[in-house]
């Protein structure tokens, strides 16, 4: 049986592993994923988990824990935000390439500089091409039961890779909301038990890790990979239906919501989707037809998902949170713009960057991109297709 | 399980194991490591008193030893680091350019 808690974005991740009782943590503090090790610390000195949980001295070797750890036949979790992540930039493309199927908590944060420890999704977009699976939630919700199917995903045979579960800092990590928990035991059978084929440790069976790929091997590898990540589109499909059938919440790549019937539409990740859903509401009551699309899988991109359900909209804003400094917009507007352009039949597609720092993304800010795209739909004008909203001047 | 020696420079994609991981010991047996070498160790017979010292500080195993006597270089292996050179206390060894 299920039971409602209040918990935060953080204690529910670290309730989640508590429930998961992975072999190894790669323990290091960073705001504000900081309490998801310190939850997670109490429950290991409580015994109520078998964790053997390490405390590094940075980002750099919690990361490099979780690769060793997994490489020996473990399963290996880890936490981290912003500079944290940028710090084990290096072993995210290693975990990757590797294929082994590390799980991180990335609560999401700006990257400096100014130094700033607010939401935006700068460290995780930057991530984006490392090769792990990204996976975002808009609440505390949906950061504890993408957490739950973060294993069953990267660890499926087919996929083996890292998987990335995302939740935007502060606004989710910190704030409580009552959500609904599975049984410790469902958790346990849902998840399972890892046992990979292959593993240092497995003595009858002498292993090689991470060899030298001269150029001859190198490209067949990465190859190997990219079809890996195409293989998880499956994974991620199954493991959401799955997780449906256990607790009634099932999961795709995206919510589409009211987007059917939607001419005009906006694009976003994470927790700002609450707030468009209020606005698409409030529209929608005055007989406007909007929409919102909310991504919850980035990596691997649903290109042609994405493409089918937007293509029939006169107008859609696509909304960065993060600045990707390309003078043109941001990672998701040149992604869900590049899924659009084989479509027959494509709306008018601006992009906006907002949010960055922690700066705040009100009901009036997204009533203001639907009356540009209004602009956009009754002229047939893009106009600018880089924009920013929220800052003053 | 797939073997080592069955993966290759015409292997397509699909062939390779994931992660390129290697499931048996000793591959490298199947491969020439030793073609970055620029400098080379020469090893003379007649100073060398078969001490054996050099062997078990070379790095790359490219020092091989039949009945207690080592024999000359593997140079599919060695990759020219001059350790043996430094360890032997003979100066039965020494590093050069190839074939010098």
């Amino acid at each position: 049986m299920a039971k409602r808690d209040r918990l935060s974005g953080n204690e529910a991740v670290a309730y989640a592993m508590r429930q998961i009782d992975p072999d190894v943590m790669g323990a290091f503090p960073i705001t504000p994923s900081t309490e998801i090790p310190q939850y997670f610390a109490q429950y290991v000195a409580d015994g109520l988990v078998h964790t053997e949980y390490v405390t590094v001295e940075s980002e750099h070797s919690s990361m490099s824990t979780c690769i060793g750890a997994e490489a020996a036949g473990a399963r290996a979790v880890t936490a981290t935000s912003s500079c944290g992540l940028a710090l084990m930039w290096e072993l995210l493309y290693v975990a990757a390439s590797y294929r082994l199927p590390v799980t991180l908590a990335c609560v999401n944060r700006a990257l400096t500089g100014p130094i700033n420890i607010n939401n935006d999704h700068s460290d995780s977009m930057g991530a984006r091409d490392t090769g792990w699976i990204q996976i975002y939630a808009e609440n505390n919700q949906e950061a504890y039961d993408n957490y739950l199917q973060a294993m069953p995903i990267g660890e499926n045979p087919a996929v083996r890779l890292p998987v990335m579960v995302c939740q935007d800092g502060f606004i989710t990590s910190h704030a409580v909301e009552n959500i609904e928990l599975c049984e410790d035991a469902e958790v346990k059978a849902f998840v399972g038990e890892y046992h990979p084929e292959h593993y240092l440790l497995k003595h009858e069976n002498p292993l090689a890790v991470g060899p030298y790929g001269i150029s001859p091997y190198y490209m067949e590898a990465k190859v190997g990979q990219a079809e890996a990540m195409k293989a998880a589109k499956q994974a991620i499909l199954d493991v959401g239906r799955r997780f449906g059938e256990m607790t009634g919440r099932s999961y795709g790549f995206f919510e589409a919501y009211r987007l059917e019937d939607a001419e005009l539409a906006v694009v976003l990740i994470g927790s700002s989707a609450g707030t468009a859903r209020a606005c698409v509401d409030a529209l929608r009551e005055q007989g406007r037809k909007a929409g919102m699309l909310k991504l919850r899988v980035f990596r691997p991109f649903p290109f042609e998902e994405i493409a089918a359900a937007l293509s029939h909209c006169k107008a859609i804003a696509i909304l960065d949170k993060c600045e990707s400094f390309s003078a043109a917009g941001g990672p998701l507007g040149a992604e869900v713009r590049a899924a659009l352009y084989g479509c027959k039949e494509r709306p008018i597609a601006v992009n906006y960057v907002y949010g960055l720092g922690g700066r705040d993304f009100r009901v009036e800010d997204c009533e203001t991109i639907f009356h540009a795209l209004e602009e956009c739909a009754a002229t047939g004008e893009t106009g600018a297709p880089y924009r920013h909203i929220g800052q003053r001047g | 399980m797939k073997k080592a020696e069955n993966i290759h420079e015409t292997s397509v994609w699909q062939e390779l194991t994931p992660g390129c991981e290697i499931y048996e010991p000793g591959t490298a047996y199947q491969f020439s490591t030793g073609e970055w070498r620029t400098v080379t160790p020469a090893w003379n017979p007649d100073k060398c008193k078969q001490c054996l010292l050099c062997t078990p500080y070379c790095p790359d195993s490219a020092i091989p030893v039949r009945d207690g006597r080592r024999d000359d270089f593997d140079f599919d292996h060695c990759k020219g680091c001059g350790v043996c050179v430094k360890v032997c206390p003979f100066k039965a060894i020494r590093l050069g350019k190839e074939g010098a």
